[in-house]
């Protein structure tokens, strides 16, 4: 069981992210966030608020606190690096037609 | 699933927007820029998501609308929660228990969808338990027998759907998400309502009546739910710049006048408008003048049950301190155990 740190002074429960696997075979998707007092209460907040209908196989929970996420406002330049290079997508390359697929 | 279409100015919220257009606080040069690619996302329906720039009154506006349209979900289970106990067969109390159960969760996807523009879950209960902010004013409104509840599901639900379609199209990522959720789970809503009315239907001529009185007294309240007529819904034309807003509430009115004309027909009721009927020229219903007095007098506090269900919602959340304060307390003393385990 994990408590986000800092959270003494709350008086809301911490916000947590919530990821469902929808099906065994595929990978788990972020669906919302909800407040929970620790990581076993948020679990059966999540599976209540976001299984109702059998839509997951498996919950993660993460302490909202925890996610570090990439500034929007440098979107540009922290993405710019892979836009000039064409030549790592395989229609860069001509192949002759008789080769077929490949 | 019950939003109101039009964003009612929250009661905090009157002097201070008031202040803001009075004066317009000029944009610097960076901010200009910003607002130009804003813009530009907006015109070209992209979408916009959280810790982005964004112009304040938008986030303003979305706040006061998402955290209205979550209030409206959480007060909305008020009076149909009323007829669980007494619904009459196990099939149907299940049914209505996971509805409500249901609507409890619109509410939770929607006051996490509004926090990610900033504001938190405390300051948004305070301000519906406070009375600043507003709720769908048709929950103002008595649940007086069980037809109510099928009427409840078929008009209340199936207006609130035609309200939240366009929605999951809106501007902003967290809130169309949510819609998008909450109309998956909605079509059941409506579907249990009007199959509970078949069956009354098919009972007695008092069971009929039940049905018909219901449906006498829910018509006119679920026209209102739309908003006001276009022409006096000044902020309507702000929110369709800012991708909010998709259609229009007379469109949006007029759209589930003609889709529930038919369910009555098949139903066997009448809706209490004599004004009701086709226009060949216009290809869809006329209908008569929507009592808008009433209607503000229910938004402004005065409807027969504004007290209670504000009572209610005050009273179950000053039960339930004791709850999440030992929640929290037992969280932290587990905590603690761990750190010391560890140590």
């Amino acid at each position: 069981m994990s408590t986000p740190a800092n959270t003494a002074a709350l008086k809301e429960w911490p916000l947590w992210e919530v990821f469902v696997r929808s099906k065994q075979g595929l990978e788990h998707k972020h669906c919302g966030s909800l407040h929970a007092s620790d990581s076993e209460h948020a679990l059966q907040m999540a599976r209540d608020v976001y299984t109702r209908r059998q839509e997951g196989v498996s919950i993660w929970v993460v302490p909202s606190a925890s996610i570090s996420a990439s500034e929007p406002n440098d979107k540009p330049e922290f993405f710019d690096p892979a836009s000039d290079k064409v030549y790592r997508h395989p229609t860069f390359y001509v192949i002759p037609d008789e080769v077929g697929h490949m | 699933m019950y939003t109101q279409s039009f964003s009612v100015p929250d009661g905090s919220d009157d002097a201070k927007s008031a202040g803001l257009k009075a004066v317009p606080k000029a944009l610097s040069a960076q901010d200009a820029v910003l607002q130009a690619q804003f813009d530009a996302r907006i015109d070209a329906d992209g979408r916009i998501e959280p810790r982005e720039w964004m112009p304040e009154a938008y986030r303003k506006t979305l706040v006061r609308q998402i955290s209205q349209h979550a209030h409206s979900e959480i007060v909305g289970m008020l009076p149909e929660g009323n007829w669980i106990s007494r619904a009459p067969s196990l099939k149907r109390k299940a049914i209505l228990i996971a509805k409500v159960q249901d609507e409890g969760g619109h509410g939770l996807y929607l006051y996490s969808a509004a926090e990610t523009l900033g504001t938190s879950r405390d300051q948004m209960l305070d301000a519906l338990h406070t009375g600043k902010a507003k709720y769908s004013s048709i929950f103002n409104y008595p649940t007086l027998n069980w037809a109510d509840v099928g009427v409840v599901g078929w008009l209340v639900d199936g207006a609130a759907i035609m309200n939240q379609v366009p929605l999951c199209r809106c501007s902003y990522g967290p809130y169309a998400r949510a819609m998008v959720r909450v109309c998956k789970e909605e079509s059941f809503h409506q579907r249990q309502g009007y199959e509970a009315l078949l069956v009354m239907m098919q009972g007695t001529a008092e069971q009929k009546a039940m049905v018909q009185d219901a449906v006498n007294r829910w018509w006119w309240k679920c026209l209102a739910m739309f908003g006001p007529p276009d022409a006096d819904s000044p902020n309507s034309a702000q929110g369709m710049r800012w991708g909010i807003k998709r259609i229009s509430n007379d469109d949006l009115r007029q759209k589930f006048v003609d889709a529930t004309v038919p369910q009555a027909k098949v139903l066997g009721v009448t809706l209490p408008d004599p004004d009701l009927k086709w226009n060949e020229a216009r290809q869809a219903h006329d209908y008569g003048q929507i009592d808008w007095d009433e209607f503000w007098a229910t938004v402004n506090g005065n409807g027969p049950c504004n007290k209670e269900r504000l009572g209610a919602r005050v009273k179950a959340w000053n039960d339930g301190a004791w709850v999440r304060e030992a929640a929290l307390a037992h969280a932290q003393k587990q905590q603690a155990r761990q750190m010391k385990e560890a140590a």
